[in-house]
């Protein structure tokens, strides 16, 4: 508890325990969200077609490839928060909170590192064509 | 924790009527957590199918291509718009402006609209392709 300042009594009793921090990261990532996903969509729009031989060679481009791998990040990481906001307002049990939050990381952090290997094996020449 | 009883709660759980703002509001967080898990899903499924050759290229694309693939892409479409201008909406109310009644209203009713012309704008262009 603070020294009597408003601030001071206010501090940590968010439902997350954490101040702004999270409020800030959900602010970066959704702008790093629209920058890039608006990217994406203009890309795809861009393409000839969708067929597997056309994705890949444009995953093969570093300036594609690198927007992607950032993309995943910052989506993964904006949805890892925003769950998270959900889960703590609406899961009262303790113990059930806890694990939900658990298991929404592994889901978070494992969904991410799928999409990012699997843009760097296409980047890299090893996606079997 | 404690509260006093003799104030009211908010937002008060027991009166309230829809209004633009409020669907805005909650649907932020359903369009949210539906892109979470459908949406970065169907993206994962999509780059891993690409990583893993044309055979499970061709598999994702027979899902994607099939009319429940276009009614989950179309609606994802519609939530990742609705998302995109509602959290717009949300920058320009953390810097505590578009608070009065009226432009609140205004520019909710806006995102609706928004949402559902860039989604049929999107998909015109993409069927217009011809895939």
């Amino acid at each position: 508890m603070g020294s009597g300042t408003g601030i001071g009594r206010v501090r940590g009793l968010g439902s997350a325990k954490h101040g702004s921090h999270h409020w800030l990261i959900q602010r970066m990532t959704a702008l790093g969200n629209l920058v890039l996903l608006l990217w994406f969509i203009f890309s795809l729009v861009r393409l000839p077609g969708f067929d597997h031989g056309t994705v890949v060679a444009w995953l093969s481009s570093p300036l594609a490839a690198v927007p992607m791998m950032l993309l995943i990040v910052s989506v993964f990481w904006h949805l890892r928060i925003g769950m998270q906001v959900m889960i703590e307002d609406y899961v009262h049990d303790d113990a059930l909170r806890v694990l939900s939050i658990v298991l929404l990381n592994f889901y978070a952090i494992g969904g991410a590192a799928l999409g990012v290997f699997s843009i760097a094996r296409i980047a890299f020449g090893g996606a079997p064509a | 924790m404690t509260r006093n009883p003799k104030r009211p709660l908010s937002p008060h759980l027991g009166i309230w009527r829809w209004g633009p703002a409020m669907a805005v509001s909650i649907l932020h967080r359903v369009t949210g957590n539906g892109l979470a898990v459908v949406g970065a899903l169907a993206f994962v499924w999509w780059l891993a199918a690409a990583a893993s050759g044309p055979e499970a290229y061709e598999t994702f694309m027979s899902w994607a291509t099939w009319w429940p693939g276009y009614v989950v892409a179309i609606g994802l479409t519609w939530a990742f718009f609705q998302h995109l201008f509602s959290g717009l909406r949300h920058f320009v109310l953390d810097t505590g402006a578009g608070y009065e009644l009226q432009s609140n209203k205004l520019w909710s009713l806006g995102i609706f609209a928004a949402a559902i012309f860039a989604t049929i704008g999107l998909w015109l262009i993409i069927l217009g392709k011809g895939l």
